[in-house]
């Protein structure tokens, strides 16, 4: 009946002022986001991206952070429309970690 | 599409709970409100969502409620409100819900 | 370890071919972010250098060019009828861009205290802005503002007196909101600039109000 991200009026504690400057990846996932979503590519819709960041399910919003969320869904999204494939993807996601591992060493 | 509705119109929040994407909040549904300001119409998200176009657009209004209508415990003056965004198939005239 | 390692040339930032040191460690998440802007670069979706410009322009909203504005509607009050109707047209004038997601601002009164939120999302007018805070993207936030507003705002030190509306925006649809907030006392002799200086990111949020001892 009510899904999990629809949140407005549940208990909760208290609000943490805390906050942390966001980080390089960080902004990377949004410059992907916009540049998709924006007028010039219109390949996805915010609407789009919302809907595949609340189909991540209830344990998303527990394990994993804000951007994490919003590059899982995107990722989701690109793989739907065959814009990538998986198959490319797990190839291209083991040369950038075979390419971060070199360059700390 | 023209609109159905004008400002200052009382309306109720359909109480229904589709699955899928929806931009009408849990907390606001089958709830009474006031339109407030007439937004643009605007391709329908909830289609949107799905890969589809949303046409023909939907027209989108502010409501506003009063605190004390959305929330039985509501703690604050009686004149706090919420207002939001919804969009036309998601309202009823009050009557309807046989006010 | 694969062949397929990518040329070094096409790699899209200005920085290492390495994590970012403040990104902590390296999890499979932001392995896919680069994995997945890279294809996007191979296969001509967007460019480096479209990706380049994208982070600059992340990088250069900040609550300032809201606070201008906001500063300047106190000034010339036909100013602020237009930005209350429109305040991406409203942005332009001041050679501000605002992007292209429609913003309303709305404006804090003696009788009105505004404060917005998004219970569904996280929506926040991040073209004019910048992006938001933390605690505006929590559960806590997300889940109380609405049904504890005066609660919430107490605990950012905000005390709205009962003889005020506390109106709750929630940013649900089409549209992203920012509030107006009120000039405060005692500002008359303060210039345009003075008075932006004034203008926090907390306030156009509308959890705190301009407060001038």
């Amino acid at each position: 009946m009510r899904r999990h991200h629809d949140m407005g009026g549940l208990d909760a504690g208290p609000v943490d002022p805390a906050e942390h400057d966001y980080t390089p990846w960080e902004k990377r996932v949004d410059a992907i986001v916009r540049l998709l979503a924006g007028k010039e590519r219109r390949l996805i819709t915010l609407d789009e991206h919302r809907r595949a960041m609340e189909d991540l399910g209830p344990g998303a919003y527990d394990e994993l952070s804000y951007y994490e969320r919003w590059i899982s869904a995107i990722t989701n999204i690109l793989i739907e429309k065959g814009v990538i494939s998986v198959e490319e993807l797990g190839g291209k996601m083991e040369a950038v970690k075979a390419r971060w591992q070199e360059a700390r060493e | 599409m023209s609109a159905r509705f004008i400002v200052g119109d009382r309306v109720r929040v359909r109480q229904a709970y589709p699955p899928g994407h929806v931009r009408t909040p849990y907390y606001v549904r089958g709830k009474e409100g006031v339109v407030s300001r007439m937004i643009a119409e605007h391709p329908n998200p909830e289609e949107r969502a799905y890969g589809r176009d949303g046409l023909p657009p939907v027209p989108v209004y502010r409501v506003l409620f009063r605190q004390n209508d959305l929330w039985q415990d509501y703690q604050g003056p009686e004149g706090d409100t919420t207002e939001l965004d919804i969009q036309e198939h998601w309202l009823g005239p009050l009557e309807e819900d046989g006010e | 370890m694969s062949e397929t390692h990518s040329h070094d040339d096409d790699w899209p930032y200005p920085h290492p071919q390495q994590p970012d040191i403040e990104d902590g460690p390296l999890t499979d998440l932001m392995i896919m972010t680069d994995a997945v802007a890279e294809l996007l670069i191979d296969k001509e979706v967007f460019s480096a250098d479209d990706m380049r410009r994208t982070l600059e322009a992340i990088d250069s909203k900040s609550p300032a060019e809201g606070a201008r504005m906001v500063a300047h509607a106190w000034l010339d009050p036909d100013f602020k009828a237009r930005m209350l109707e429109d305040v991406n047209a409203a942005a332009e004038e001041m050679s501000i861009d605002a992007g292209t997601i429609p913003i309303l601002a709305v404006e804090n009164t003696k009788d009105i205290h505004n404060v917005i939120v998004c219970t569904l999302c996280s929506c926040y007018p991040k073209y004019l802005l910048g992006l938001p805070p933390d605690w505006y993207k929590s559960r806590a936030y997300r889940s109380r503002l609405v049904r504890e507003p005066r609660a919430v705002l107490k605990e950012f030190g905000t005390e709205i007196p009962d003889d005020v509306e506390v109106r709750v925006h929630d940013s649900t649809a089409e549209l992203r909101y920012m509030i107006l907030p009120m000039r405060p006392k005692g500002t008359e002799d303060m210039d345009e600039e003075a008075l932006a200086g004034l203008v926090t990111r907390d306030c156009m949020i509308g959890v705190t109000v301009i407060d001038r001892d």
